[in-house]
């Protein structure tokens, strides 16, 4: 197999789907996550059942869906329901992954989608939560998935919108949020993280094609475990590149 | 039950119940009444200034479009909304309608951010309040199980909790900590639906997302809705009405209600059309100057409908039969 040219995005989608197990339930949000569920359809995963915040459950992800309560978000599913069914689901500890975006995050994986600076006189007002607190407080394993740089990975995030690990170890369970849920990956556009089992920080765990640790490290605002060794993740295959480009965004809407 | 912790804000609406209840007692008619009025009929009289208003689905999906268009001639002030808002939040906020939110999510999906939201509160012209979608949600529910509060493990831990009105109690049954939500209880509530018949009986395809919650938390409710059809054909198929006639004050007979929005089964999203509000809500004269040409210079939702093709409106339902 040649090696085949291919843009930020397609490897972060790539590395997302490879996460998505086969027959597992998976809380997919508007962007990346569409796709990378869509794509792990495709590749390996053709038994994971995509939920959507306003009822879609099960979809086949032949389209890309441009809203996480369109059409496309329940086409051929198994069932079409509504947004309290489907957050009372993740309440009950059925859905396994739930993916995540915002404008920051931090060592504990807390996420901010609300807004950049002070609440009451914003720098810039953001979107807000939309169901990311439900996923980050019900589903069991979250994945975020971000644009690497300094300014976004900060030691302290300006709002906490989602819950990560809050402020520690037992911090979740002291909060009242289910256990053993919490932070599981985040994937950017220069490596795959994860989080220390001791402290709940945040641990480099692969860094992308041709990134090296030391970008990785000066792109993080704060401390990062950088372990010995070190994992490197693989680039797209011909396979994943052909189904991404060809299949699942064909209308090139994201890559 | 003690209460161990408190978001910080104050209620725009009291929970009460008991005021719920009688309210339902005495204004919602339990009677047969033909309820089909026009958009501007339903929106005279049933909403004032001051009102908390909640619509449902959002803006590109199964969206009340036409009734929000007719909201914002009409001029209502100092209004409150809660829910997502995609497109239709950035309206209201836009024609200065907006003064307090109950925030779950505002902006673009795939096209980003909200520059609407943005100018609105950077520049401190709009009360806010904190919620997820699910527990904006579970407060509708609270409401339509007519209770004044809902236990949920969401909220919990974060800043999203402490900018809302919800409080951290001690469950007193396991001893773990619980979120405790407030019922909340609207003024107007606009869902747009697949059919409905002149009574309010109404049905939707598809996903629900939170009209059933959202139609048993409004004290008026109005209903727009792409066909109106016979009582006899709601009746040959009960089992889809999510929405009884009792609940409902006004039916307005909507085709094409949601656009630019999406009706699935009935029609695609046109993308076009959602393309220029996402160009046009970048400066605040773009954003005037597109409510000018979609909602103020139009008088109801016929002349809307003309300002567009029938070429581009019969493309999206060719687009969306496919998927029948």
């Amino acid at each position: 197999m040649s090696e085949q040219a291919y843009n930020p995005t397609e490897l972060m989608i790539c590395i997302a789907a490879r996460l998505m197990e086969d027959g597992m339930t998976a809380f997919v949000g508007t962007g990346i996550p569409m796709l990378a569920s869509s794509l792990a359809q495709k590749m390996h995963a053709p038994n994971l059942v995509p939920i959507f915040e306003f009822g879609g459950t099960g979809a086949l992800m032949d389209h890309l869906p441009l809203a996480v309560g369109g059409r496309r978000t329940f086409h051929r599913a198994v069932a079409a329901t509504g947004i309290c069914d489907i957050m009372e689901t993740a309440a009950r500890g059925f859905v396994e992954y739930g993916f995540l975006g915002g404008a920051q995050i931090d060592p504990y994986g807390n996420l901010n989608s609300t807004v950049i600076g002070d609440y009451w006189s914003p720098q810039a007002r953001l979107p807000g939560s939309g169901g990311a607190n439900d996923v980050g407080s019900l589903c069991w394993r979250t994945i975020a998935i971000m644009r690497h740089e300094k300014r976004r990975f900060v030691e302290k995030v300006d709002f906490v919108t989602t819950p990560g690990y809050l402020t520690g170890p037992g911090a979740r369970e002291e909060a009242g949020l289910p256990p053993s849920t919490g932070p599981y990956r985040v994937v950017t556009n220069l490596a795959l993280l994860g989080f220390d089992d001791e402290t709940k920080r945040m641990v480099l765990l692969a860094t992308n094609p041709g990134v090296e640790v030391e970008q990785v490290v000066e792109n993080t605002g704060f401390d990062l475990i950088v372990p010995d060794d070190m994992g490197q993740n693989v680039p797209p295959s011909a396979k994943e590149l052909r189904i991404l480009r060809e299949e699942v965004d064909r209308e090139r809407l994201y890559i | 039950m003690k209460v161990i912790e408190s978001g910080i804000d104050e209620l725009f609406q009291s929970p009460d119940m008991n005021a719920f209840r009688e309210w339902n007692r005495k204004h919602k008619s339990k009677a047969l009444l033909d309820k089909l009025m026009t958009e501007h009929e339903a929106i005279s009289r049933f909403v004032c200034n001051g009102a908390y208003i909640g619509m449902e689905l959002y803006g590109t999906v199964r969206a009340p479009m036409s009734l929000l268009r007719e909201l914002i001639r009409q001029g209502h002030t100092d209004l409150g909304v809660v829910g997502p808002g995609v497109l239709n939040w950035d309206f209201l906020l836009t024609a200065g309608q907006v003064r307090t939110m109950d925030i779950t999510y505002n902006g673009l999906e795939v096209y980003g951010t909200s520059q609407v939201l943005r100018r609105e509160i950077e520049a401190g012209r709009v009360k806010t309040m904190e919620w997820s979608n699910g527990a904006f949600s579970w407060r509708l529910k609270a409401t339509a199980m007519g209770v004044p509060f809902i236990p949920v493990r969401a909220m919990l831990g974060t800043d999203t909790f402490k900018h809302s009105t919800a409080k951290v109690v001690k469950c007193p049954f396991t001893e773990q900590k619980i979120a405790l939500l407030p019922a909340l209880i609207l003024d107007i509530g606009l869902i747009h639906v697949h059919r409905a018949d002149r009574y309010g009986n109404a049905q939707v395809d598809g996903i629900s997302g939170f009209a059933a919650e959202l139609a048993r938390a409004s004290k008026r409710l109005i209903i727009s809705a792409e066909e109106i059809v016979p009582s006899e054909e709601i009746r040959r198929h009960p089992d889809r009405t999510i929405i009884p006639y009792y609940l409902v004050d006004a039916v307005v007979h909507a085709p094409f209600g949601s656009h630019p929005g999406e009706m699935v089964y009935y029609y695609e999203r046109d993308e076009g059309r959602i393309k220029e509000w996402v160009e046009a809500s970048k400066t605040e004269v773009g954003a005037q100057a597109y409510l000018d040409k979609y909602v103020y210079s139009i008088k109801n939702h016929e002349e809307y409908l003309a300002l567009h093709d029938k070429a581009r409106l019969d493309a999206l339902v060719a687009q969306a039969k496919v998927f029948r």
